[in-house]
């Protein structure tokens, strides 16, 4: 806990009042909506799935900051730029896979070709961010890596645009996940049950690597104390790549679901995703694996149910257009309430 | 009860630290450093606070690279190499202040103990757990919860993971009731009776040089003394400032 916190001084005051009629605004905003009875519980229901398939991109993307601040205490910023850069260069598999026919005749190997595709540059951009920026700066300030995050973040978006274009590109259609599926009473459409289905999958077999494996329990060690670790016997340097390539896996996979739901890829597509994911971090608690994953599913949904439940009830009009104002006002109440998030450091990684 | 039983003299030493300098940043920790330890010795490097005890063990065990001078292990030179190959020579460094991984259970501290080696480690943990049969009745549980006693006692157990040939121990009684203390100071002997050789880093003085065969005396990073146990012990110098007599 931070030390300052007792003290209320001005600043934390305005903070407060600031935080304070946040809250208040969104509450009387959802009062209002439901007052009104503008959504049916069938519309509802499609928000709350939207949501929860895009929670499960930024909670993916979210594990890939959470484990590198685990290990080295920084914010790697440009984790949004690792994934748009396998989610584009698997668009041109994506597009030769689907010229050479093989999305209609084997569908299921074309998907896994592509998302290993993503999955694989991701964790190459991951890992060479790593050598190439980070690691000549171990032990400098903390400021500085941060820096040249923003900076790296610049350069990949920058070179995929003048490799890939400026251009927006629409992803051939996976038809395989055409249609809808009801779980029970839930329906949802094919792509989101397999966006959240294969995030799950992701999210409990790295759950299982880390507590489980030797390089698992390696990079606990790594994140709690990098001397003690290195007396273990434990090649440091080599977790900490481990770790970027990890997350770099992750986010080739967050990036292929991304276009399931969204269809199209950028050179800045990486931005915004970025900094929710970030959000997600920090408000799951930056550092915990599980924090990560809850905050993400609830960034999502907060993102996809606020615009209506919070602004809907106001009568402003397209408020799906404020998405992204949700996203930043969570991070903002985070920062003012509770800046160890959900979770805090204390559990695992 | 001091030890006299001093192994061969004239025999190779198992490690020798010739004119180690050692900074940290301008500041000279140690100042030029020469001492050896025997093979199936217990040798004691004791001083007061900031002599450069801790420093010493830092530069065998690779964390902190000396600026010059030699580290010869088993007659190689390893002043060069990482820590973490350091550990597969043989060399273990149970750190000052315990350093226990908080967040992991004793049974897996005791994992990455032997972290550095392959082998099937069973029969390890099983030797631990007789040496400190406290650790398992505590083995699922979280190393941070423990108390500061059951904490050495895991660090203890976490360096003989790594089946050392020689082992680094920072402090052991640091914190402790004089029982645990005690209590610590026997296994100390037991594993040194089973084989390992061990060097021993102690503010308390008395304690150690009864557990000792030979012993250094460190000052301000220099080499003040050295001799065996018992003439350590018996040293006028080292009475008054060490042992606290006046
Ligand atoms: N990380 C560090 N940065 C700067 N100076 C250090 C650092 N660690 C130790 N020193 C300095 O090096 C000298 C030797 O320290 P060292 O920790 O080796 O002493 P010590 O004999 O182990 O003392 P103690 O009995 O208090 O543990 C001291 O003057 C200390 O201030
Ligand atoms: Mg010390």
């Amino acid at each position: 806990m931070p030390v300052r916190r007792s003290r209320l001084n001005f600043v934390n005051l305005f903070l407060w009042v600031l935080g304070g009629s946040i809250l208040a605004l969104a509450a009387f905003g959802a009062f209002l909506t439901i007052q009104q009875g503008r959504l049916s519980g069938d519309q509802w229901q499609t928000l709350i799935v939207a949501g929860i398939a895009l929670g499960s991109v930024y909670a993916l993307l979210a594990l890939g900051y959470t484990l590198v601040y685990g290990i080295l205490f920084m914010i790697n910023f440009a984790h949004g730029e690792v994934f748009m850069w396998g989610a584009f260069t698997a668009y041109f598999a994506a597009t030769a896979l689907n010229n050479a026919g093989m999305m209609a005749s084997n569908p299921i190997l074309a998907f896994v070709l592509v998302l290993a595709t993503a999955m694989l540059v991701s964790m190459l951009v991951a890992v060479m961010l790593e050598r190439i920026a980070y690691r000549p700066l171990r032990g400098a300030p903390r400021l500085v890596p941060l820096i040249t995050a923003i900076g790296a973040s610049l350069t990949l978006q920058y070179t995929a645009r003048g490799f890939y274009g400026s251009g927006v590109r629409a992803y051939p259609d996976f038809t395989l996940f055409d249609g809808s599926i009801a779980l029970g009473p839930v329906g949802m459409t094919v792509k989101q049950f397999v966006v959240i289905a294969s995030a799950i999958t992701i999210m409990v077999l790295l759950y299982l690597f880390i507590n489980n494996t030797r390089t698992g329990r390696a990079m606990r060690a790594v994140s709690e104390d990098k001397d003690v670790a290195a007396m273990m016997g434990i090649n440091v340097d080599r977790i900490i790549v481990t770790t970027f390539a990890i997350g770099g896996l992750l986010a080739g996979a967050a990036g292929i679901l991304y276009t399931l739901l969204f269809n199209q890829v950028h050179f800045f597509m990486g931005f915004l995703p970025g900094i929710k994911a970030f959000t997600a971090a920090v408000l799951g608690g930056i550092g915990n694996v599980i924090g990560a994953a809850l905050g993400g599913l609830t960034l999502g949904i907060l993102e996809s149910l606020g615009p209506n439940l919070l602004l809907t009830g106001y009568g402003i009009p397209a408020p799906n257009q404020l998405k992204d104002v949700i996203a930043f006002s969570v991070l903002v109440l985070v920062l003012i309430f509770r800046p160890a998030g959900f979770l805090g450091r204390k559990e695992n990684v | 009860m001091t030890r006299t039983d001093t192994p061969a003299a004239g025999a190779q030493p198992l490690l020798e630290l010739t004119d180690l300098h050692v900074y940290y940043g301008n500041i000279e920790a140690l100042k030029g450093v020469s001492l050896t330890v025997g093979r199936g010795e217990v040798v004691t490097l004791i001083g007061s606070n900031g002599a450069g005890k801790s420093t010493t063990l830092r530069a065998i065990s690779g964390t902190h690279k000396p600026r010059s001078g030699t580290i010869k292990f088993e007659g190689r030179e390893i002043q060069h190499l990482p820590a973490h190959e350091v550990v597969t020579f043989g060399i273990a460094h149970s750190p000052e202040g315990r350093k226990v991984f908080s967040r992991m259970t004793v049974f897996e501290n005791l994992q990455m103990g032997a972290f550095s080696r392959r082998e099937k480690i069973d029969d390890d943990i099983t030797r631990v757990f007789d040496l400190f049969p406290r650790l398992r009745e505590r083995r699922s549980q979280k190393a941070g919860t423990m108390s500061g006693g059951e904490q050495q006692m895991l660090a203890m157990g976490r360096a003989l993971m790594a089946h050392p040939t020689i082992l680094l121990l920072d402090e052991p009684s640091m914190g402790l009731s004089p029982i645990l203390t005690e209590q610590i100071f026997k296994i100390i002997a037991e594993i040194n009776e089973q084989g390992t050789t061990v060097l021993l880093v102690e503010q308390n003085a008395l304690m150690a040089l009864h557990a000792a065969h030979r012993g250094y005396v460190i000052q301000t990073g220099k080499i003040l003394l050295a001799d065996t146990a018992a003439n350590l012990a018996a040293n006028e110098q080292v009475r008054q400032a060490y042992l606290g007599e006046i």
